[in-house]
């Protein structure tokens, strides 16, 4: 069964203008049942106006045995984060 | 009543959704997987809105002050009007699947045309449904593509399907005299007239898949005059139970 319905993944745009975001996966013998299948699970309740599908298996993902290199060597630059700068008020919100 | 015709018209494409929308149901927990199984229930769910829409439309014109319940669970056999390819047992998936295709292949240009009704409620109807069903041609088509172009059994069962099914359609392009009626007075699409639609939209799937539809010399008519295989009383059975033992009972 796994191999004949391979796993996709299933990203949805809620609406024009914003970006596709990912809402889960469907078993689905190739692209565009994958497409179907995500229509018929994920879009029942008008959630969006474009599907992407893409193989799991095409998705490289990092190591959770290594998240503490890959994660933890930015906990502490908080300079990253711009906080302390003054905004002027003219600027509105950014 | 109204226009007698128009609800007897009205009866029968409502028998038609109603029917298959239980056929469809029946795969209700029961599909390979659960992708499927939400598609299916999700089509049946298109089916069942296209019958109360036009239950209640019927129940209108007649104007008896029936509602679409009344006229869904309390007719008996003889009085539903289905055609007699919806009323088909599921079998597998081909059959399931075929069937739809060949149901969806012949509804989407009736609404089309129908978008040109002079019945301002029909070309409501039409204008949910004709969408409704392009997706149900493109969704029994990519099965039926990939069961008959497929291995060496899903190309059987595919075969199977088409033999036991292709002597249904040619009921699908007779009128009952009420939608005749219908058809001249500007209501309804004139079912005779779109075989050429139904034969494009079919046709390069059948060719995708690896199928032809065979000559059907004695086909299989009489649903339209309640004239009806074995299997539909089973399915009343089920359909109208509740309402046969609990008269009036409400959620």
């Amino acid at each position: 069964m796994k191999e004949e319905t391979p796993l996709w993944e299933v990203f949805i745009r809620p609406r024009n203008g914003l970006a596709h975001r990912h809402v889960g996966s469907v078993h689905a013998a190739d692209a565009v049942l994958a497409l179907d299948a995500a229509r018929d699970v994920y879009t029942r309740r008008g959630e969006g106006n474009s599907i992407w599908v893409v193989p799991s298996a095409a998705i490289t993902a990092s190591d959770p045995a290594h998240a503490d290199e890959t994660f933890d060597p930015t906990a502490d630059k908080i300079y990253r984060h711009p906080t302390f700068y003054d905004i002027p008020e003219d600027v509105g919100h950014m | 009543m109204k226009d007698e015709n128009l609800f007897n018209a009205l009866i029968e494409l409502a028998d038609d959704h109603s029917i298959l929308c239980h056929r469809l149901g029946e795969w209700c927990g029961h599909a390979p997987i659960l992708e499927e199984d939400l598609a299916l229930t999700n089509m049946a769910l298109d089916l069942i809105g296209t019958a109360r829409n036009l239950y209640t439309y019927a129940a209108e014109i007649e104007g008896r002050g029936r509602s679409e319940d009344d006229l869904a669970y309390l007719r008996n056999e003889r009085q539903f009007r289905n055609l007699l390819m919806v009323e088909r047992p599921n079998g597998d998936f081909a059959h399931t699947m075929l069937r739809q295709l060949f149901f969806a292949a012949f509804m989407e240009p009736y609404w089309q045309a129908a978008l040109e009704s002079r019945d301002e409620t029909l070309r409501g109807i039409a204008g949910k449904a004709v969408k409704e069903m392009g997706y149900h041609i493109r969704h029994a088509g990519e099965w039926v593509i990939r069961l008959g172009d497929g291995t060496e059994e899903s190309a059987q069962r595919m075969q199977a399907a088409m033999e036991a099914l292709h002597i249904y359609v040619d009921e699908l392009f007779h009128s009952s005299p009420a939608a005749e009626a219908a058809a001249l007075a500007g209501l309804l699409p004139e079912r005779g007239a779109l075989r050429t639609a139904w034969l494009e939209n079919i046709t390069p799937i059948l060719a995708e898949a690896r199928l032809e539809l065979p000559e059907a010399p004695n086909p299989q008519i009489g649903g339209r005059a309640g004239l009806h295989g074995e299997d539909l009383g089973h399915i009343l059975c089920e359909m109208q139970y509740l309402q046969r033992s609990h008269p009036g009972a409400t959620w």
